[in-house]
């Protein structure tokens, strides 16, 4: 079974994140840059399938240069190669324009069974990339999974939502994504580190794959950021002296919040 | 020239370790310590990620990589916790080193397996409670009785010797006098549940809490004459080497703890106020911790370099003594001035400050006290 990954590089959710402030884009310089914690979850659950179903897992994806560190990371954990699509003409790309582009990108990957991603970037957070690329690549989509299972020709999805459980079922190729529960992530070893560097990563710009320029980038794209501010500082807290009364103001204040 | 870069590969491993230590021991280790329990669950996860491997070729089961590998792994682990840090040094320079630098084919193939795979743990026994810095003095003893070695003695002080999972302790024992009349000492594998052998109750330490460290004797405890690590007699030499490259693996431990001390005081200094002002604005303050960062800077380079000796072949018996010295100072020094910068708070145990100036005194003792050290230093001095 082939299975691609898509993954994403993005700011560790440890350091201090900005926005540039000409185009309110991320300002990459500004932070560490890590493989996002949930597409190491979805690339987990790729080399479970592998482990069980055999065939190759690739991983894919778009952004910059220096995004080559999360693709050897996904490399090191055990995915077999990689498809890095990097152009300048990319910057600022909305979610449709990354879906179309790492679209074309799954397609040069032969023979894929299923696409596997991430359900949220902790970056953009936008949530829909994977139903996008689904759509594009007119596959099955099933999103929020908690738990995969490949049986033959068919896939088995446990979706979780706030809504509740789902279980979905859908006919291979298919695309899925994958939520925190899915799996604990392994951490790569020194040996799949040294394996990383030999490993086959085909880097691909956008003429490639037949995408035109006007397409993507902060121009192409049919969402704009028009404006942006940082979140504001926490305000302080309400004190609440306890007077014998303490219980009675906690109350009032959580009703008047709606809280209760 | 000199070039003190690490490897791209080296790198990633640093920062694997690096994210496994923040993820996986940070938020239980102060736990495990105040319960002075051995961490199982964060150990086999350790193994999983190949660190009890990470010296030794693919054919024993190791990664591939090499000592220095394993100093990096070290570091980023002390630089959350000591304990899990020095179950990993002591597994592999004192547990599996031995067994893989000096072991017969059939004692490898026996042992390495799971000891890279960290589902198994071996230690090392030397220090006797009659004397651990004058190690050449050992009282135990191995007598051959056919084709069985009859060991009696005892030791104390010995790491991961007793765990649900340590599966031997190499231990060195008397086996006869040379032909100038001294001490012949060997070194030999003791199978856990031997009988005769028996593993007392674990100390209770002032640091390093959360490992494993027990006394040890033997009586008429047998083995199998094949449990001989190597020759007969070379247990002398092999113990000096086996102590000389352990120096710069519990260095990198002294050097994360120190650096620990500057990530934790970094992050407090800039958040707590005194006299309405972050104290990390006070000069007094900032020259601790500048203080801090120079003592970790030199000892970081004093340790690269003896791993990049060692690794080289060349000798660096010298180099690994300077490292372990001026690290195991470090250490002490700034888990002084870390603690005090956190006030109150750093004599609290739920504080990591706190724990770092408990763990780093044993730096000062195991592996060879400060004062042997600079015996070694003076002595390649022509002192
Ligand atoms: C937590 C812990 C874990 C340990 N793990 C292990 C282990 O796994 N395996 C193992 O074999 N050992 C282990 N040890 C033992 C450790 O290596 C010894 O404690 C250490 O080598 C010192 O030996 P000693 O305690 O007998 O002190 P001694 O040798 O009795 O020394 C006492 C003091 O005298 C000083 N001294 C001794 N000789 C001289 C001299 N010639 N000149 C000047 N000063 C001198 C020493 O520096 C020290 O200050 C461990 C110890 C601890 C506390």
């Amino acid at each position: 079974m082939n299975i691609v990954v898509l993954v994403k590089q993005v700011p560790d959710t440890y350091s201090e994140r900005k926005l540039a402030d000409a185009d309110h884009t991320l300002d990459r310089d500004s932070a560490d840059a890590v493989l996002d914690e949930i597409n190491e979850r979805a690339v987990e659950e790729a080399l479970q399938l592998q482990a069980t179903h055999g065939g190759e897992v690739t991983v894919v994806c778009v952004g910059p240069d220096r995004a080559t560190d999360a693709i050897r990371k996904a490399l090191s954990m055990g995915a077999d190669k990689a498809v890095h699509v990097s152009d300048a003409a990319l910057h600022g790309s909305d979610a449709i324009a990354t879906a179309k582009v790492l679209a074309k990108a799954v397609g040069t990957v032969e023979g894929v069974d299923l696409v596997l991603a991430g359900n949220e970037a902790t970056d953009g957070r936008v949530g829909a990339l994977p139903a996008m690329v689904a759509e594009l690549l007119g596959l099955p989509a099933l999103t929020h999974a908690r738990k995969v299972e490949v049986d033959g020709s068919t896939v088995k999805v446990e979706r979780e939502t706030d809504e509740g459980v789902f279980f979905l079922e859908a006919s291979l190729p298919a695309v899925i994504s994958v939520n925190e529960k899915i799996n604990e992530p392994r951490y790569p070893s020194f040996k799949g580190i040294m394996a990383a560097k030999k490993k086959p990563v085909s880097t691909l710009a956008i003429g490639d794959l037949g995408v035109d320029a006007g397409e993507v980038g902060l121009g192409g794209s049919w969402t704009q950021v028009t404006e942006a501010a940082p979140k504001p500082p926490r305000a302080a807290g309400q004190r609440v002296e306890d007077e014998g009364d303490g219980g009675v103001k906690v109350a009032e204040y959580l009703v008047g919040q709606k809280l209760i | 020239m000199v070039d003190f870069r690490i490897s791209e590969e080296h790198e990633a491993l640093r920062k694997t370790v690096e994210q496994f230590a923040r993820e996986e021991v940070a938020p239980v280790i102060g736990d495990f310590y105040e319960r002075e329990e051995f961490p199982y669950e964060i150990v086999a996860k350790m193994g999983q990620m190949g660190l009890f491997g990470l010296p030794y070729p693919e054919e024993h089961g190791g990664m591939g990589g090499d000592y220095f590998a394993l100093c990096l792994a070290l570091e980023e682990l002390a630089r959350v916790d000591s304990s899990v840090a020095v179950t990993l040094e002591a597994g592999v320079s004192l547990g599996s080193m031995p067994i893989y630098r000096f072991g017969t084919r059939e004692q490898q193939e026996r042992w390495l397996p799971q000891l890279c795979a960290g589902t198994a743990l071996a230690g090392f026994g030397l220090t006797e409670p009659g004397g651990g810095s004058d190690a050449g003095a050992t009282r135990t003893t191995a007598r051959l009785d056919g084709d069985e070695w009859v060991i009696n003695g005892s030791k104390c002080f010995i790491t991961n010797s007793g765990t649900d999972i340590t599966q031997a302790v190499t231990v060195t024992a008397v086996t006869g006098q040379t032909p100038e009349g001294r001490k012949e000492i060997s070194s030999i594998i003791v199978p856990s549940g031997t009988p005769g052998f028996t593993v007392s109750r674990k100390y209770s330490k002032v640091g390093w809490n959360a490992s494993d460290t027990h006394e040890l004797s033997f009586s008429d405890c047998r083995v199998p004459a094949a449990n001989l690590l190597g020759e007969r007699g070379r247990g002398y030499a092999q113990f000096l080497r086996i102590l000389d490259e352990g120096r710069i693996a519990i260095a990198a431990l002294g050097v994360g703890l120190a650096q620990g001390c500057v990530d934790e005081c970094l992050r407090y200094v800039q958040e707590r106020e005194a006299f309405g002002h972050k104290i990390g604005t006070y000069q007094a303050i900032q020259f601790k911790i500048a203080d801090m960062e120079a003592r970790v800077h030199t000892a970081r380079l004093a340790y690269y370099q003896a791993a990049a000796l060692m690794l080289r072949g060349e000798p660096f018996k010298k180099e690994s003594a300077i490292a372990k010295l001026v690290s195991s100072n470090a250490a002490m020094d700034n888990s002084r001035e870390a603690t005090q910068i956190f006030g109150g708070y750093g004599f609290m145990n739920e504080y990591p400050v706190g724990r770092f100036y408990r763990d780093a005194k044993i730096l000062e003792i195991g592996e060879g006290t400060s004062e042997v050290q600079r015996m070694l230093i003076a002595r390649h001095l022509g002192l």
